[in-house]
């Protein structure tokens, strides 16, 4: 049974992360708390990713003269497209944390059912 | 940021060590074709070493990066990639076919110094974009 | 250059987003023009794009010189070709809309703006003509945070209802790319042809079932599919007019579009896909009628006008999931058609609202008199929602009652006919008020500037053309956008 073995430990950390991030995405009340949790959930997928690259007995992806097999390496892809994945993460976290600013500097707090209140009353 | 830390302990470490970081950051893009590193990783040290001035020294050391310049860097950059692609349209390649590119050397080698000037653009512009971010985002007192 | 068509689509408007705010500092209406030529330069290669592809076939870019599966392939066939022009389209009267409605802002925000609105429009030409499923989820991340930059600028509340939108549609970017880490975990390719060919034999493994089910509930929130619709009324709410007219014209149904070409081309609606597609199917069926309810309830026009959308979304997703040929004719049609209706609509009443602060339907009254020119477009653009002949709303969902009585589903054609008489209700009690009812005082007649009318009229018109020439666009355009071979799973 493949779920239980060693090598399945980093998809267990995968789900683990996934699961930290989304609930507290959901469940969490501050808005700062939110954003740093949809973090977690992007680390969990880059994670995930990485998990796919690694070979039993292989080297890092960089050219050795001395090693003449293309199989030693391990997976180079997915490194390069978690790059991106984490360039995008970060683009994010900067435009979410624009729109917190703007808001605090609004309502002056960053907790959502005090700012959903505010709202409520202005309206 | 308006309140600079400027005590004694950070400007000497921060004097210390920024020659240093600019330095693996460029040895970063530099290397990027055949280790770890290139554009996005280089541009993201680079603009460490530059919110590290700007947290220890503030306003007057800039590095001339206020926000135009930072936003021309950034938009160079991006235009520097497309552009290197674009060369490559006009000596009938496919888009960033660094392989017709008209250099002295052989294909293989064109391609590296493609995705050199590629990175290099990645640099300008991530750079440029993180110091705009930081800039924006601890601006307390100006507007968007 | 006519050979690098399918890159110059998407670098054109790149560069011109880079060029657009340097320009804008030194003179705003030459970065207004620039943003607009870029545009229109984009129509022009669609145009040449989908002319090419209806007489000679699917047209393969190898980015780079990399041949595929290893390079990054751009892959324009009948469909994307034509939403590359749909997107375009829509791109440029939004373009010219929003001259007046930025002229209050300083230089730099206004440059900002554009160049936004381009990576916007960069963003959802990649995802069309891309034939990598990494790089589509460049490209969603692309027009992802353009569009959440662009909703922000309409107000405190548009930043509330934005930061929602961000939280939710990351969790939905983020559920696709774990999908595409199955696929890429199982198959070791991420390019759509060879992937196609490579899970030929894989379909009963339990990483593609859960590749699908992420891939289609991540493309599902994006698409608005009820009930993950929640971030979308909000959004479309507090948007300034020409960001939502572009953003409800087009963006969801990029999100549509995407989950189209995995579901049915990349993985055949084989296994767990074709599930996929039933489960959507039930979706749909709800939100079709939920959409129509929730949109009879409200009495802010805008927030009307977005649970609409999320109606419509569901049609086109329904006739998606019907699978008989009539159905996804029909689909494909109200793609194109519920583009140009919505984003007449909401430019329309994004001009009421910048002419007079109103959106409420109380305040309405007598708004024929008051804007006819606005009005009388928002009329035939809603009498085409409705689905009122010779408007291209009665042809499009005419394909979809015959696909639907075709596939003996005789819910959707209930929910259907129902969601018609919905808007027919909701449209219909707004243009009583404008036209129909006299207000206590009469007031002037204001129109709005030549830059805000022309697009609005430009759409209506079309509106009406496209009734007009639909058999036209369905024999010789849309025809070819089907997918071959794909065997859907029925009810």
């Amino acid at each position: 049974m493949g779920m239980l073995s060693l090598g399945a430990l980093h998809y267990w950390l995968v789900a683990c992360l996934l699961l930290i991030g989304l609930h507290s995405m959901l469940a969490q009340r501050n808005l700062l708390k939110k954003l740093m949790a949809m973090n977690i959930m992007q680390v969990a997928v880059i994670v995930f990713f990485i998990a796919l690259a690694a070979k039993t007995g292989g080297t890092v992806p960089i050219d050795t003269p001395s090693i003449k097999q293309v199989d030693a390496y391990i997976n180079p892809l997915p490194h390069a497209l978690m790059l991106t994945a984490i360039v995008v993460g970060v683009s994010t976290t900067g435009v979410a944390l624009a729109l917190l600013i703007r808001l605090y500097r609004r309502y002056g707090t960053l907790e959502e059912p005090e700012v959903l209140a505010q709202l409520m009353e202005s309206a | 940021m308006k309140t600079p830390f400027g005590s004694l302990l950070l400007d000497a470490a921060c004097r210390l060590m920024v020659p240093f970081i600019l330095l693996f950051a460029l040895y970063v893009v530099a290397h990027g074709h055949d280790s770890p590193g290139g554009g996005f990783q280089g541009g993201t040290i680079l603009a460490a070493t530059m919110i590290l001035m700007r947290m220890v020294h503030g306003q007057e050391h800039l590095w001339g990066l206020h926000r135009l310049s930072a936003l021309r860097l950034a938009c160079a950059g991006i235009a520097l990639y497309a552009g290197i692609g674009l060369l490559s349209v006009l000596w009938q390649g496919q888009y960033l076919d660094y392989g017709v590119l008209p250099l002295p050397v052989s294909t293989a080698r064109a391609h590296a110094l493609g995705i050199l000037g590629i990175e290099i653009g990645v640099v300008m512009a991530v750079a440029g974009v993180f110091v705009l971010m930081f800039d924006a985002l601890t601006a307390w007192g100006e507007d968007d | 250059m006519t050979a690098h068509v399918p890159a110059l689509l998407v670098v054109l408007p790149l560069l011109a987003a880079v060029l657009v705010p340097l320009l804008a500092l030194r003179s705003v209406p030459l970065a207004q023009l620039i943003a607009m030529l870029s545009v229109g330069g984009v129509i022009l290669g669609a145009g040449l794009a989908l002319r090419r592809v209806l007489i000679h076939g699917t047209w393969h870019y190898a980015l780079g010189g990399w041949a595929p599966p290893w390079g990054i392939e751009y892959v324009i066939d009948p469909l994307a070709a034509g939403m590359a022009l749909l997107i375009s389209s829509m791109a440029l009267p939004a373009l010219l809309y929003a001259g007046p409605v930025v002229a209050a802002w300083s230089a730099g925000q206004v440059g900002a703006f554009y160049s936004l609105f381009l990576l916007l429009v960069t963003g959802l030409l990649g995802m069309v003509v891309t034939g990598d499923v990494f790089n589509l989820y460049v490209f969603l991340e692309i027009s992802s945070l353009a569009a959440y930059a662009l909703l922000a600028t309409g107000g405190i509340r548009a930043v509330v209802a934005t930061f929602r939108y961000l939280l939710i549609g990351t969790i939905a970017a983020t559920f696709y790319l774990l999908g595409v880490g199955y696929l890429y975990a199982i198959t070791g390719t991420l390019n759509m042809a060879d992937l196609t060919a490579q899970l030929a034999t894989l379909h009963t493994s339990s990483a593609f079932v859960v590749a699908v089910a992420f891939l289609a509930i991540g493309l599902a929130i994006k698409a608005a599919l009820f009930p993950l619709h929640a971030w979308l009324p909000d959004v479309y709410t507090y948007a300034p007019a020409p960001v939502s007219g572009f953003i409800a014209a087009v963006m969801a149904k990029v999100s549509v579009y995407a989950l189209l070409r995995l579901l049915v081309f990349v993985l055949r609606a084989e296994g767990a896909a074709g599930q996929a597609l039933l489960l959507l199917h039930w979706a749909a069926v709800v939100a079709v009628l939920a959409g129509a309810l929730l949109a009879l309830a409200q009495q802010d026009l805008r927030r009307m006008l977005a649970y609409s959308s999320v109606g419509q979304m569901a049609t086109i997703v329904l006739g998606i999931t019907l699978g008989t040929p009539a159905a996804l004719l029909g689909a494909l049609l109200h793609m194109l058609n519920h583009a140009v209706m919505k984003g007449c609509l909401f430019l329309a009443l994004g001009g009421v609202q910048w002419r007079t602060g109103q959106v409420q339907l109380a305040d309405f009254v007598g708004m024929g008199q008051r804007m006819p020119l606005t009005m009388a477009a928002f009329g035939v653009a809603a009498a085409s929602m409705i689905g009122l002949p010779p408007t291209a709303g009665f042809f499009s969902k005419w394909y979809l009652l015959t696909g639907a009585l075709e596939a003996q589903d005789w819910l959707a054609v209930l929910v259907l006919v129902g969601s018609s008489v919905l808007s027919l209700i909701y449209f219909f009690r707004v243009l009583e008020v404008a036209y129909f009812r006299q207000p206590g005082v009469q007031a002037l007649q204001r129109e709005l500037p030549w830059r805000m009318l022309t697009p609005m009229v430009v759409l209506a018109t079309l509106v009406v053309l496209l009734g007009v020439w639909n058999q036209v666009i369905v024999t010789q355009v849309l025809q070819y956008a089907l997918p071959h071979g794909v065997a859907w799973p029925r009810t």
